[in-house]
């Protein structure tokens, strides 16, 4: 790679950082110096090693290295296809719509005025969803900010200082030796808890399309709380939400989101979804002792039994699996579809999602599991 | 000699990883070499089996320094990563200055101080590092550590020193050779991701991995190894398995068959020996159904 004509091999070094990072690595001031160190160790003349320099120097995930890969071949005019890592290609992003069109529901339009708000609010707790009118959605998502998430918790590895539990022979004995040998009160200690991770799995393929923004809010009352916690999307394919969600403001980390999403409203492969999931976060540590929860209908295009394997597996790793389906909360429901049946098995707790009641039900047994 | 000059190229550290028994690319010997020179820590990151763990024992044997590991687990704190106080035995000299000691005649202070002595401080690996440095600390699997103990690790990897009150601060006279790995099971902060060079290391092709076996065990015959690569790679080339074999798992393989005796890699040996290579009930499965077809050449 020689410097273009009037121009210094820094610059042109340093220019093809700014390009990497305008691609979206995250390039920073001392990364392009050591990027610059580097090119100057191997030496610029030498096209492959500086390759290999500058995508130790500037990349910090398998992520980077792919756009790294692609500003390279266009800055430099190279094509270096032997190293660019094989993965199906990357996700087109389609924007959609969070909420359904208006007139859905009820056939109510905007205009409509919600008299007497503040009394409907109990009545607006329970109504099913899927059913609401645009500025009732509007209403209940304020709700959504009155929902406060617990955590569920584990025994800590560390112990602590407590009143009671073991007895803390290193600090009893600190103590006496603070007083020469002098025998002094038995100190004690105990293993404290730490909250568990919780893991949200929401299904926005078509059939669940009415219930997936009050989903996707739940999703964001979770992860703005600053627990562990992750979200992911289900559809055709798997998309993690999880950086979208975490924005303070739930409209923005919606729209967030709904630009990461690519399969808004389409099928559902559940169990590829759960698979994906498993293969690619869930067995590497992610829902290891973690409480999984599953929001889908159950409606599967796959084979059932696949998607009660991959229940099994994710039962095998998670501490406790949750399924919440939102057809449960109406009456006469039964679950008979396949999948649901599949699943079921490998189901810790099987239950509603439809109204902001049974959400408040959800936190409480997430919380406590 | 110092780790920094040690290779003059990045070639000549690939030779001399490859005398160790480590076959490195040209990718990875480009980065480790640029590790050393710009004593900047290395992060590897790949899927389980790739040879992340030995090539920090390989670079640590190129170099004849000591390789000091730390292996990383939920909860690790300052205690097991730096240094601790040997509390009984403290206890033990107090109770022995008591019964020696002629009346209350000793100096409080300097029994204290005495306490506080490098004998009863229990050097951890990262201590360890910086103390025997020019050393190779390996920080293993360092994904599975909490977010404040990476916090730690980037004041020890900014600084190389350790502050420890009682004794004073220990500087390393030469930075270790840091070698840190993740298997991606969280996210690594991107503070400690910028301190370091970062690589991911790709399983081997062909050729490279036929060339890893015979290194590493040298007495096996060429068919045989040749035999088990390409299985093992075309076992990885099916992307359903929930575990693709790494080259750890060619190593074990190859050893189990000749452990076994056998000198061809058939249907019944390959069928009886293949819990070596395929970890979950549900690949050996999969495998099994599909054993000629893996083992077709």
């Amino acid at each position: 790679m020689s410097a273009a004509p009037g121009h210094p091999a820094d610059e042109v070094l340093l220019a093809f950082a700014r390009a990497v990072r305008a691609a979206g690595v995250a390039v920073t001031a001392d990364r392009e110096r050591t990027w610059l160190e580097a090119a100057a160790a191997v030496g610029v003349g030498d096209q492959a090693r500086t390759y290999w320099a500058g995508r130790a120097a500037m990349c910090a995930s398998p992520a980077d290295l792919e756009r790294f890969d692609q500003v390279y071949a266009a800055w430099f005019g190279l094509q270096r296809a032997s190293t660019s890592r094989s993965r199906p290609a990357a996700p087109t992003v389609a924007t959609a719509a969070l909420e359904p069109a208006t007139g859905e529901g009820h056939g109510e339009q905007d205009t409509e005025v919600v008299q007497a708000r503040a009394s409907s609010t109990e009545v607006l707790r329970h109504r099913d969803v899927a059913t609401l009118s645009s500025a009732e959605r509007a209403h209940l998502a304020a709700l959504f900010a009155a929902l406060r998430p617990r955590a569920p918790r584990r025994p800590a590895h560390r112990h602590t200082p407590s009143r009671r539990g073991l007895v803390d022979a290193r600090r009893t004995l600190r103590g006496q030796l603070r007083r020469m040998g002098e025998p002094g009160p038995i100190e004690w200690r105990h293993r404290g808890t730490r909250a568990r991770r919780v893991v949200l799995l929401v299904d926005v393929s078509g059939s669940m399309s009415a219930y997936a923004d009050a989903l996707l809010r739940l999703g964001h009352a979770y992860a703005a709380t600053g627990l562990p916690v992750e979200v992911f999307t289900l559809g055709t394919r798997l998309t993690r939400v999880t950086r979208a969600l975490c924005q303070r403001d739930p409209e923005r980390a919606l729209v967030a989101c709904g630009g990461t999403v690519p399969d808004w409203a389409g099928g559902t492969r559940l169990a590829e979804g759960i698979r994906a999931f498993l293969d690619r976060w869930g067995r590497r540590g992610m829902a290891r002792g973690a409480v999984v929860v599953l929001f889908s209908d159950g409606w599967e295009r796959g084979s059932p039994e696949a998607l009660g394997e991959q229940m099994r597996r994710l039962r095998a790793l998670a501490h406790r699996v949750v399924w919440v389906n939102p057809h449960r909360g109406k009456p006469g429901y039964q679950p008979v579809q396949q999948g649901i049946v599949a699943a079921l098995p490998h189901v810790d707790d099987f239950v509603a999602g439809h109204s902001m009641a049974a959400f408040e039900e959800l936190v409480e047994v997430v919380g406590r599991a | 000699m110092e780790p920094r000059e040690a290779f003059a190229t990045a070639d000549e550290l690939a030779r001399r990883l490859g005398d160790t028994g480590y076959l490195a690319d040209d990718a990875l010997a480009t980065v480790a070499w640029l590790a050393l020179r710009l004593e900047r820590p290395l992060l590897l990151e790949g899927e389980p089996g790739t040879g992340k763990t030995a090539l920090a024992e390989s670079v640590a044997l190129a170099l004849d320094v000591p390789l000091i590991r730390l292996q990383c687990y939920e909860g690790i704190d300052a205690t097991q990563a730096l240094y601790d106080w040997d509390f009984p035995r403290q206890i033990l000299h107090l109770r022995a200055v008591e019964a020696v000691a002629d009346g209350p005649g000793r100096d409080v202070s300097a029994v204290e101080d005495e306490l506080f002595d490098q004998r009863f401080l229990l050097a951890r690996p990262v201590l360890r590092a910086l103390r025997e440095s020019p050393a190779v600390l390996l920080v293993d699997e360092v994904d599975r550590a909490d977010d404040e103990f990476e916090a730690f690790l980037l004041e020890v990897l900014s600084t190389w020193q350790v502050t420890i009150p009682e004794l004073g601060t220990v500087t390393a006279a030469t930075p270790p050779v840091v070698v840190l790995t993740s298997n991606r099971t969280r996210e690594l902060h991107d503070a400690l991701k910028r301190r370091c060079l970062y690589h991911w290391i790709e399983h081997p092709g062909m050729r490279r991995e036929l060339e890893i076996v015979r290194t590493r065990i040298p007495q096996v015959s060429e068919s045989l190894a040749a035999q088990v690569v390409s299985a093992v790679q075309r076992l990885r080339s099916d992307h359903d398995l929930i575990k693709p074999p790494g080259v750890a798992e060619t190593l074990d393989w190859t050893r189990a068959l000749q452990e076994l005796g056998a000198t061809d890699l058939d249907l019944e040996t390959a069928a009886v020996s293949l819990g070596v290579a395929v970890k979950y009930r549900e690949d050996a499965e999969r495998v099994r159904a599909a054993l000629d077809r893996v083992l077709s050449r």
